[in-house]
């Protein structure tokens, strides 16, 4: 414990984990508007496209500044973004093949820049290669400024067109109908998910930086259905995948941030697609098994006063075999049970057979009238 | 003279890349068709796990049982995003982005966790070693061959026997899988066997270009050929054909410049597919300008010959049926009214006469057509 503290008194440590926790919010946040509307593998492609912005910005900084890294990022990032809109509007290829192509093009232009800059030597090219996958104990105190600046004015814009967003992201027919600028408020989001990707570069690195464009606002998505409540959950959730995985992987040698925050990301992702209430996996099965045993408790009691009307006997009793041939498969010993926990039948003997045979109580004579309320109208009339 | 060959380091360099470009153009041609190039994106990112994985259960970087694994991965890549994708709790495109980045980065940690026991490094995984093809090689029939140069050889014939006995079940599943289907070809089956063959042909020309510069290989030939052609057999042709001029300018130009030899090689694919892009003859952005330049133009032309067919033998024929007109009562701009009578003399529509414009016979036809023939 004592060890955590003295850790996290620290002034480098601090530095990282606010700097990750800043970072892993501003994706998060940004992320939730690409995630609603399906711009998920833009993201992907945009980050990819922000590795030769990364190397120019170094080259022409002639170091690892991170102002003009961040400008050169964005640059191309916006550029690729053009370009494969270009593609996908104006040819017939279909916007996936126009993202694939700018994706690995781009990168591919990128290593070339990186060898560029490793042939030229230097201290910092070294640093350079921390933006492929992400070193969090690479940001310095002076870069919190810069990163702090850009969360704000994501967050300014997010809440000035609050409302404009809203409606693109859940219906763009409607809001254009209404007469709202849709193509510019798309373009100011697609810018948006290159600022995300911009400034989540430094955590996770361009190679996997969608998943935390991704990850934190679809495990936000599982838990609220209000657009505000997965804003805050996914820039929560990113903010913590960031500092834990600044933390483990500033604690461990060798290995790099990113690929450390997605796993936690991840996880926190599986955990709500597994329990999330209402949504969660765990949840739909439940609701699937109540459900369906319902409705086999329903056929089995409306079987039980089929066979009950049809011998004029309320207290009719019917044997398994006869309720198998009824239901055309055995009712689950399970079921019986708990229709007979709940006092719906009774087991009694029906000499000389010395099969247990079930009879409605009462209580399920009432049930079964209720269930198949229709049922027993439809029969009485004809 | 064969041993010449394959001990010639360019050569084998080139000869490398030149295989894994044609490999990757032939199946790439039906994944973007069939709208699949982000799965490629997918599957080349998280064989990674699939490779460290069969290496630490195995001790194995290559060979037939790293393939099966890279190709198991693949497919489980297509699987659990669709799988994820069909629990309806998040889209597909946001499931492919959550599925191949968390097998990615497991697999990059459990490479840095071994760092030094294995040679894959993380420089590796990303950007290949082509340039370092020859140093691995095998003998085949008494001759050194280098080792990437054979796989990606026994690849290639897999993948070019896989398309062309299946041609016509391929051309039928990508263009209308409904009808396949119901012919019973098994679209889904086809549609796998696509994808299982993409994961090994990524992780046999893994070494050569690494994970993410193959996606350049498989996509963007392919769709640089759609630009050129409708015809899916001139299609994979023209694909192959950009491959390997990508990867013979690329080899050239990086060592021109001594940059990244696999970097350069992906970055000319884009080079092509620029070029196709503006200048391609019916798809290409300027064909596409030309012609809505000449829409243009047709349009001012009717606009004319009906503005002149208006007042033809009217008294106000002297003040309308001039350039001066157009500009002053149209609102043409100058230079777009003198296009369009030019346009028009040009088409034979209308004729100086007097100083005024008027109609000659074609002229009086094309302005029936638009009228209907009314008067006649």
């Amino acid at each position: 414990m004592s060890a955590i503290i003295a850790l996290l008194s620290s002034d480098i440590v601090q530095t990282v984990l606010i700097g990750a926790a800043l970072l892993g919010a501003i994706s998060g946040m940004l992320g939730t508007f690409a995630v609603l509307r399906r711009q998920s593998l833009l993201g992907d492609a945009l980050s990819h496209a922000a590795l030769p912005g990364v190397c120019l910005g170094f080259l022409v900084a002639g170091g690892r500044d991170l102002g003009s890294v961040m400008l050169g990022a964005f640059v191309t990032g916006a550029l690729a973004a053009l370009i494969m809109m270009l593609i996908a509007r104006r040819t017939t290829l279909k916007t996936d093949a126009a993202l694939g192509i700018v994706l690995s093009v781009f990168f591919a232009v990128g290593i070339v820049l990186l060898t560029v800059i490793q042939t030229q030597g230097g201290s910092g090219s070294l640093g350079l290669m921390t933006f492929l996958f992400g070193q969090a104990a690479a940001i310095l105190r002076s870069d919190l400024w810069i990163m702090g600046g850009v969360g704000l004015g994501a967050l300014v814009l997010v809440l000035a067109l609050w409302k404009e967003f809203k409606l693109v992201s859940f219906d763009a027919d409607f809001a254009r109908s209404q007469g709202f600028p849709v193509t510019l408020l798309e373009a100011v989001l697609t810018v948006m998910v290159a600022l995300a990707i911009v400034v989540g570069l430094q955590l996770v690195g361009v190679i996997l930086m969608v998943a935390l464009l991704i990850a934190p606002a679809a495990a936000a998505r599982q838990w609220t259905n209000s657009l505000g409540g997965m804003v805050l959950l996914s820039a929560a959730i990113g903010a913590l995948s960031g500092a834990g995985g600044a933390l483990v992987s500033a604690t461990t040698r060798g290995l790099a941030t990113g690929p450390v925050v997605v796993l936690i990301a991840t996880v926190i992702v599986m955990i709500s697609l597994l329990i999330a209430p209402g949504r969660g996996l765990v949840w739909q099965a439940a609701a699937t098994r109540r459900a369906r045993a319902r409705i086999s408790d329903g056929r089995v009691l409306a079987t039980l006063q089929g066979f009950a009307q049809m011998h004029d006997d309320a207290r009719y009793p019917s044997e398994r075999g006869m309720l198998q041939v009824a239901l055309g498969a055995k009712p689950p010993a399970a079921t019986l049970a708990s229709l007979e926990s709940r006092g719906l039948i009774r087991s009694v003997t029906h000499p000389p057979e010395t099969t247990p045979h079930w009879e409605l109580t009462k209580a399920g004579h009432s049930e079964a009238a209720t269930l198949s309320g229709t049922d027993h109208k439809k029969q009485s009339s004809e | 003279m064969i041993e010449a060959f394959f001990s010639a380091i360019p050569l084998m360099i080139m000869l490398t890349g030149v295989l894994t470009g044609i490999s990757a153009a032939l199946l790439g041609s039906f994944l973007i068709l069939r709208g699949n190039a982000m799965l490629t994106d997918a599957i080349s990112h998280s064989i990674v796990f699939g490779i460290i994985i069969v290496w630490l259960l195995t001790g194995q970087t290559s060979g037939p049982v790293q393939v099966l694994g890279a190709a198991i991965t693949g497919v489980l890549t297509v699987v659990l995003s669709e799988l994820l994708a069909r629990s309806k709790l998040v889209k597909m495109d946001a499931a492919i982005g959550l599925v191949f980045p968390a097998l990615f980065a497991a697999g990059v940690i459990l490479i840095s966790i071994n760092a030094r026991n294995v040679h894959l490094d993380v420089d590796s995984v990303l950007l290949g070693e082509i340039g370092f093809v020859w140093l691995n090689t095998v003998a085949l029939l008494g001759v050194d061959v280098p080792v990437a140069v054979a796989t990606l050889g026994a690849v290639l014939v897999v993948n070019l026997s896989f398309v062309l006995l299946l041609w016509k079940e391929l051309k039928l599943a990508t263009f209308d899988a409904g009808l396949a289907a119901a012919l019973g070809f098994l679209p889904g089956v086809l549609h796998y066997a696509i994808l299982t063959l993409t994961s090994v042909t990524a992780v046999a020309a893994f070494d050569a270009v690494g994970a993410i510069l193959f996606i350049a290989f498989v996509v963007v030939p392919p769709a640089t050929a759609y630009l050129l052609t409708r015809r899916l057999w001139l299609m994979v042709l023209l694909a192959v054909g950009f491959a390997v001029a990508a990867v013979i300018s690329g080899y050239f130009l990086a060592l021109h410049w001594n940059v990244s030899i696999g970097g350069m090689m992906a970055s000319m694919t884009g080079v092509w597919f620029a070029l196709a892009l503006l200048f391609a003859p019916a798809q290409g952005l300027l064909a596409q300008a030309l012609r809505a330049r000449s829409e243009r133009l047709d349009h001012d032309c009717r606009t004319l010959v009906a503005h002149l067919f208006t007042h033809q033998d009217t008294p106000a024929m002297a003040e309308e049926n001039t350039l001066r007109a157009l500009v002053d009562h149209l609102r043409w701009p100058a230079p777009r009214a003198r296009a369009a009578v030019l346009r028009a003399h040009d088409r034979d529509l209308i004729e100086r006469r007097d100083g005024l414009l008027s109609l000659r016979p074609k002229g009086k036809a094309e302005v029936e057509a638009i009228f209907g023939r009314s008067d006649t």
